[in-house]
């Protein structure tokens, strides 16, 4: 155990000495993380929208005023032909095109019904889905009022109703940010700890000083241990600083205890640590273990449930993603965050984690040779 | 000439020979698109719910097996009282909660309205809208299916017609995406990665004293990863149209000039890197920090650009990967020409000289 | 000639990559307090054997003892007694003098008070004193070997192996390199070098010569040079080479 102790000491003067590197290490994931949370999201805020009224009349002006109102569609322009519509389209000028064909409203008199068209730019299939869905219901809306007007009813009640009441718990007003800051935050932990433990350890073997320690008794696990330990600790520190960014500048609540995180969060770095080291033992060079760690991280990033719930995904990678680190991780910390879930409701997560931790622990032993 | 042939013949053999990294080179965009293609589905299904269901009547039956059978959902646990929510969603597993009031089916019938609550689980806020949104819809389907049967008067319909991408289908956005990535990866990252490496093994030194010139001896260093980049890109292109249908429209020539201008870019990107950093590590922090994450979440690869705060849409406009990504999707997707997207050309083309001549002020700098 | 006091012996050892025969069978012994050279052109071999004799490298088969250990079931335990240092005399170059000291005694586990009445020691010695808080990476090239070296010896060890150890310095820094080379195995250090300087040859007290992976000659220095007609090492490498063609 002694021997584990100088290594680390100087594990950690080499850190400390290399101050070139802490910005690098502590101000950039911070930076990130309040830019990234901000990108982040799914909520649409505007959707431009060239109008073709072709009808000009007292029904239609009434629905591109009610367009106008809408805070969600500014309208890029209102003409009477479609000939300069699809360019609209073709240049990014506008997302949405709405048409409302002549004799709309004679239609809408005579025959109770009358349709209108809408041309959405759906290269971003999501975003065109939101949209039309948004343009929907300003359409529905624009609907109600007609009958309103029209035929004196205030609203239209079905005879028979049931009332959804739809609660949102834990975050009540759907803050996108309170779902993306701990994601977020997972990501860069990962990253800065896995790049920087398993860069580490195939830099001693590049510059020759891994030879040095291979002829002397050092234990492979006090070696393995020294090269993780580090790291686990400016993970921490890094989560730490995030968490605080989180609190200060996104209002996150957090609702669990700091001991469970902090304690899961080591229990994972574990795991990607250890997986990292084992990519560096078997590694000769620091490209290398850029390329190979970069491919998992991508993947595990991909797949943790960030950008798609995990049970959309089909059963095959649902399988495969219990072999993800941040899968357990994401949440896990969303859990604790959010809902305050203590240890004993995410046990089968921790104790998975640990033994993927101790798995990839003891596989980078295992395959740190002291012999070439 | 020779000379620089001759170097760039040993820069070429070096790279190639590297199996484990052109294993991964070749690997990264394949597994990303799959992964994109068929695991980063936007759509729900199968989501678990549970249900607590305090009426067990026929109405209340009929709206679960309802419910069950739309594939979104999967029913999870029965729940017998309130004070069961929230430990059930502590757990984690399970998105939503469905409550029916006592005596449902008959306050239906007798007053005309009867009470259900969906509760979701918010700390995945999208999720949870989606979830309760559908639900919703599911309920008031049923309803309007078994109990009214009306014509609803003055009803405007709309008609939607999905331009470029019938089928919303989130391949059209991936495969741009994931040529923005790689590309980055392949050109920026790699490249600088591969410059530092050489001053910090002091080799670089060596060729710098030899009769090769500098920027020679920067075209030798960069000229493998200009062709690894192109031959990831027609791999994505021909993946995208081959797995996923997604087509290339426009020009194929015009397509892969646009391809070329950004790896120029990227590449003059990876050499400014390389002049700021003396250690790999910073190499490849500086590169995963600010190349990496922003181009995913910055460029409008996966949230629209639109959809951001004012100051990061500003921001954003000094993201290489937005300009690229809105030409490539002009291009291959809407099939317009080059009047459509010179500005994005022009744009990538000023970053490139700007990167490179800041790089050749540094370089200087640092040989006196 | 084998007797209680070889601490190195080494029987048919052979080391294959593939299918090329980088040591082919290899067999010599090393006696206490000698210094044992050990001679080739580069791709001799030499390097690859002095890793399998301190432990780097598996042989592929053959007989080995170090320190009356066996060289295949008891490697971790040879390292306790053998000191190691290379031609790249991996100090680590971002820490101290001290630093460096620290963590080479800590990992041998020399206790902190032995380890610091050494230090000043060795640093008297080596007249770096005024150089304990500098870092490795701003001493002279012959003042990081000096330092190397007191390192792989800073636990007594019963041998200590050197590959290559004076790479790259001029002839009068060598000179004083091998100064502590025989205080050390004054004390009773044995000491196994490969070189390829013949300057350094003359030094040892036994060489070896290797080519192409074999041991072509074993003998003292004077007597190779008697034997082969030569008035230096340098001759001696020369004519052998040439009968081996």
């Amino acid at each position: 155990m002694k021997i584990l102790r100088y290594l680390l000491q100087k594990e950690f003067i080499q850190i400390l000495r290399n101050k070139s590197m802490w910005p690098i290490i502590f101000l950039m994931p911070i930076i990130q993380m309040v830019i990234l949370v901000n990108a982040a999201t799914l909520e649409l805020k505007k959707s431009d929208v060239y109008v073709v009224d072709q009808d000009m009349s007292d029904a239609s002006r009434q629905l591109v005023d009610k367009l106008k109102g809408n805070p969600f569609f500014q309208i890029t322009s209102i003409t009477d032909n479609d000939h300069l519509a699809d360019q609209q389209l073709l240049n990014g000028k506008a997302g949405v095109v709405l048409d409302i064909p002549e004799n709309f409203e004679k239609h809408l008199k005579r025959n109770n019904q009358a349709s209108l068209q809408l041309r959405v730019d759906a290269i971003n299939g999501l975003a065109a889905e939101l949209t039309w869905s948004y343009m929907n219901s300003v359409i529905v809306d624009y609907n109600n009022q007609i009958r309103a007007s029209w035929m004196g009813v205030s609203k239209f009640d079905p005879p028979q109703k049931i009332e959804v009441s739809q609660r949102y718990w834990y975050n009540p007003s759907l803050i996108y940010s309170f779902f993306m800051a701990p994601g977020v935050l997972v990501i860069l932990v990962t990253l800065v700890g896995m790049f920087l433990a398993a860069v580490n350890l195939v830099r001693e073997k590049e510059i020759g000083t891994m030879e040095q320690l291979n002829v002397t008794p050092i234990k492979k696990y006090q070696f393995i241990a020294a090269k993780m330990i580090p790291f686990l600790a400016i993970a921490l520190l890094d989560l730490s600083f995030g968490l605080l960014i989180a609190k200060m500048v996104f209002n996150m609540p957090f609702e669990g205890s700091l001991l469970v995180l902090y304690g899961f969060t080591t229990v994972f770095l574990l795991g990607v640590l250890g997986l990292g080291l084992l990519i560096s033992v078997v590694s000769e060079t620091q490209q290398q273990v850029f390329f190979v760690s970069y491919f998992f991280l991508l993947v595990f990033i991909l797949m943790s449930g960030l950008f798609t719930p995990v049970e959309s995904m089909p059963t095959w990678a649902q399988w495969l993603d219990h072999l993800n680190p941040m899968y357990y991780m994401m949440k896990v910390i969303r859990n604790v965050v959010l809902k305050g879930s203590g240890f004993f409701d995410l046990k089968y997560e921790f104790l998975s984690m640990l033994g993927y931790g101790v798995a990839m622990f003891s596989l980078a032993v295992m395959r740190y040779r002291k012999t070439a | 000439m020779k000379q620089l042939r001759g170097f760039i013949r040993k820069e070429f053999h070096h790279i190639f020979r590297d199996s484990r990294t052109m294993l991964i080179l070749f690997g990264i965009p394949i597994i990303q698109l799959l992964l994109f293609g068929y695991v980063i589905t936007t759509e729900i299904k199968d989501a678990r719910i549970a249900i607590l269901d305090k009426s067990h009547d026929e109405v209340t039956r009929e709206i679960t097996h309802k419910l069950l059978s739309s594939g979104y959902f999967r029913l999870d646990a029965m729940l017998d009282n309130e004070g069961q929510i929230d430990n059930i969603f502590r757990q984690g597993n399970i998105k939503e909660v469905v409550v029916f009031e006592q005596n449902f089916g008959k306050k239906l019938e007798r007053d005309g309205k009867a009470d259900v609550q969906v509760i979701t689980d918010a700390s995945d806020p999208n999720t949870a809208q989606l979830l309760s949104n559908y639900t919703n819809a599911i309920v008031q389907d049923y309803l309007q299916k078994k109990f009214v049967n009306y014509k609803i008067p003055l009803e405007i319909k709309p008609q939607v017609r999905m331009l470029f991408n019938e089928s919303l289908m989130g391949a059209f956005t991936y495969v741009p995406g994931t040529m923005a990535l790689i590309l980055i990866l392949i050109s920026a990252m790699m490249t600088s990665i591969t410059i530092v490496r050489e001053k910090e093994m002091g080799t670089m030194e060596i060729l710098l004293v030899s009769p090769l010139k500098s920027h020679h001896i920067i075209i030798g260093k960069v000229a493998p990863y200009l062709i690894l980049s192109i031959l990831n890109a027609l791999i994505i292109i021909g993946m995208g149209y081959l797995i996923f249908g997604v087509p290339v429209r426009g020009s194929f020539i015009l397509l892969m000039f646009v391809v070329i201008v950004y790896i120029l870019l990227a590449l003059s990107l990876g050499i400014l890197i390389s002049t700021i950093s003396d250690s790999q590590v910073k190499a490849m922090f500086v590169s995963v920090m600010i190349l990496m994450l922003p181009t995913i979440l910055l460029s409008g690869f996966i949230y629209p650009i639109d959809n951001m705060p004012v100051a990061l849409q500003v921001f954003s406009n000094i993201m290489p990967a937005r300009w690229f990504i809105e030409a490539v999707k002009a291009v291959m997707l809407k099939g317009v020409g080059t009047g459509y997207i010179w500005k994005q050309i022009l744009i990538m083309t000023g970053m490139t000289i700007l990167f490179l001549g800041i790089s050749v002020k540094k370089f200087k700098l640092r040989l006196e | 000639m084998e007797n209680e006091n070889t601490v190195i012996r080494v029987r048919d050892l052979v080391k294959k990559f593939g299918q090329f025969v980088a040591d082919d069978h290899l067999s010599f012994d090393v006696y206490k307090g000698e210094i044992f050279g050990f001679l080739g052109a580069n791709g001799a071999g030499k390097t690859t054997a002095i890793r399998m004799l301190c432990g780097l490298l598996e042989p592929t088969s053959g007989e080995l003892t170090v320190a009356g250990l066996d060289g295949f079931k008891q490697r971790e335990a040879i390292k306790r007694r053998i000191g190691y240092m290379s031609q790249k005399f991996s100090l680590y170059e971002d820490l101290t003098v001290n630093e460096n000291i620290r963590l080479f005694a800590g990992i041998y586990g020399i206790p902190t008070h032995i380890r610091k009445e050494k230090t000043e020691e060795l640093l008297e010695k080596l007249e770096l004193g005024s150089a304990r808080k500098k870092l490795v990476r701003d001493l002279p090239l012959g003042w990081k070997q000096k330092l190397a070296f007191s390192l792989a010896i800073i636990h007594d060890p019963s041998i200590v192996f050197l590959d290559e150890p004076s790479g790259g310095v001029d002839p009068v820094t060598r000179r004083r390199f091998w100064d502590l080379i025989y205080e050390a195995a004054h004390e009773g250090i044995t000491v196994f070098v490969t070189t390829h300087y013949m300057d350094e040859a003359e030094y040892c007290h036994r060489v070896a010569i290797m080519s192409a992976g074999k041991i072509v000659a074993l003998d003292t220095p004077k007597a190779l040079k008697k034997e082969w007609d030569a008035t230096s090492m340098d001759g001696v490498f020369l004519k052998l080479a040439r009968s081996n063609e």
